[in-house]
């Protein structure tokens, strides 16, 4: 059975006032990532077909074509791997 | 400068990112390492290695010599005095941090004051923070104009007879915004002050000589100018070196150390200058590949590599003017700056922009840039950064430009 680490290969706080989280999956398994995501996620926008910005359980959040997600407004380290886990399994 | 020779010599140069030529414009954060940089670490380690001093079989002599004679490159590079006002550390950080704990631990207390500027990376405000909180002393901050460059008026006018030392840098690393460090420099020794400058940004793009900017202490980074990483200097005037403490105890830095069982205790004699500061066993590699990195530049010439960033800047400038939903922060006026340009993409985080350009193989940096107090003095939640070195190209400009004009769209 798969787990979010099987796709998440970093998290990386970003530096700035927004208190941004990255999340870098597994070169290897990013196209799947991308795909799981975008069958759970609601589509609100897209930039250039690089950035998708989704909407998933009330909490919007960006998607990069070169498996990479910003997510903003998330409270722990607990809540964002209960929210990826969601999104990717 | 021919530009495409150079690159030649920068074999990264040549790889894709996302399907994309690399194109590396993160240089005021780390730059890349030339052939002959990296020639020498494989040649020091295939044909050299050993510890430096106090052995007598020749790989240790090798290496002490190549260590040693690469602090004399790094010395008339800056055209210090003498070599022993060269102090190998890791970095600019360090050699801050060395310089506040040494010095300060004799020189600094309660009633004295110490000077920054608002626009000064971390590096360069928490370890004078924290010394604030051991001594007892005051530390102020001079007010930086809205376009970025340093307040000449405020920084002078907050300089007292209180003021024990002033920390600028010579280059901001947010704005690339040039200091006129000679005349901070004066303005702190009419006082009776020092003054430290912090050249993470300035060493590796322009000619600096510390004679002839009468400083103090002067901190940089080698990763920053071709050099390895974990490798920089502290250069500091050779009597007040020698008037400070050590900074970390262990092997290289002592004397003598002799147990006296009348005490019970060790007495300890300092060993002599640049020694004195280079606890334990130093990065004798890096100091070489950064002595390689200087030999570069130098056969460059520090004048021409400052000419073709400042052309490259104005040309960047020009162009992202035209971009509608960018806005370049700090001073238009590019004749003010170094090769660094800051902005931001109306409706998006630094790092939604810096994601998109990575897209592109374009490598940025987003967020502070380890510059919080200027970031909240431009009310900017944070900033992408773009910033150039001696490899780069119009032709990479141009590609950058086009990739933010696809915000235009938006």
């Amino acid at each position: 059975m798969s787990t979010v680490s099987d796709y998440v290969a970093r998290i990386e706080g970003t530096c700035g006032a927004e208190s941004d989280v990255i999340v870098v999956f597994r070169y290897e398994k990013k196209d799947e990532a991308i795909a799981n995501i975008m069958k759970k996620a609601s589509l609100k926008n897209t930039i250039a077909g690089i950035i998708f910005e989704l909407t998933f359980e009330g909490l919007s959040f960006r998607l990069y074509t070169s498996g990479k997600a910003i997510f903003r407004g998330i409270k722990s380290k607990t809540e964002l791997m209960d929210f990826l886990a969601k999104l990717l399994l | 400068m021919d530009i495409k020779a150079i690159r030649q010599d920068f074999p990264i140069l040549n790889r894709k990112v996302n399907g994309n030529p690399l194109i590396y414009f993160d240089n005021a954060a780390t730059t890349q390492k030339p052939l002959q940089v990296i020639d020498s670490e494989v040649g020091f380690y295939q044909k050299h290695n050993a510890n430096v001093h106090r052995a007598v079989h020749t790989l240790s002599l090798e290496a002490t010599d190549l260590y040693e004679k690469a602090r004399e490159t790094l010395a008339k590079f800056i055209n210090a005095k003498t070599s022993s006002e060269v102090v190998f550390v890791r970095g600019t950080t360090e050699a801050i941090n060395l310089a506040a704990y040494s010095w300060g631990l004799n020189n600094l207390g309660k009633g004295d004051e110490v000077l920054v500027s608002l626009m000064e990376h971390h590096s360069n405000i928490v370890p004078w923070e924290i010394n604030s909180k051991l001594r007892g002393f005051t530390l102020k901050y001079a007010n930086v104009h809205d376009d970025g460059t340093l307040n000449y008026e405020d920084f002078e006018s907050k300089l007292t007879e209180q003021t024990k030392i002033v920390c600028l840098s010579q280059v901001s690393n947010v704005t690339g915004v040039i200091n006129d460090v000679k005349r901070i420099a004066k303005a702190a020794h009419d006082q009776g002050a020092l003054i430290l400058v912090d050249g993470a940004q300035s060493v590796p793009h322009m000619p600096v000589d510390v004679q002839e900017l009468d400083a103090d202490f002067l901190a940089f980074s080698g990763h920053k100018m071709l050099g390895p990483t974990g490798i920089g200097v502290l250069y500091g005037k050779k009597e007040i070196l020698e008037g400070m403490s050590p900074f970390e105890g262990g092997g290289e830095m002592i004397k003598e150390v002799s147990y006296n069982s009348g005490t019970g205790h060790c007495g300890v004699s300092w060993n002599e200058l640049p020694w004195k500061f280079e606890a334990g066993t130093p990065n004798i590699c890096g100091a070489i590949g950064l002595a390689v990195a200087v030999n570069y530049l130098s056969a460059l010439g520090l004048d021409n590599v400052l000419t073709h960033e400042k052309d490259l800047t104005q040309y960047a400038m020009t162009q992202m003017a035209e971009c509608k939903k960018v806005t370049v922060y700090g001073p238009k006026d590019s004749s003010k700056k170094c090769g660094i340009i800051p902005f931001g993409v109306k409706g998006l985080s630094s790092h939604d922009v810096a994601l998109f350009c990575d897209n592109y193989g374009i490598m940025l940096r987003s967020g502070y840039h380890c510059a919080q107090p200027l970031h909240e003095m431009f009310k900017l939640e944070s900033s992408a950064r773009a910033s150039f070195y001696l490899y780069n190209n119009k032709e990479e400009v141009d590609r950058f430009v086009e990739v933010l004009k696809e915000f235009d769209q938006l």
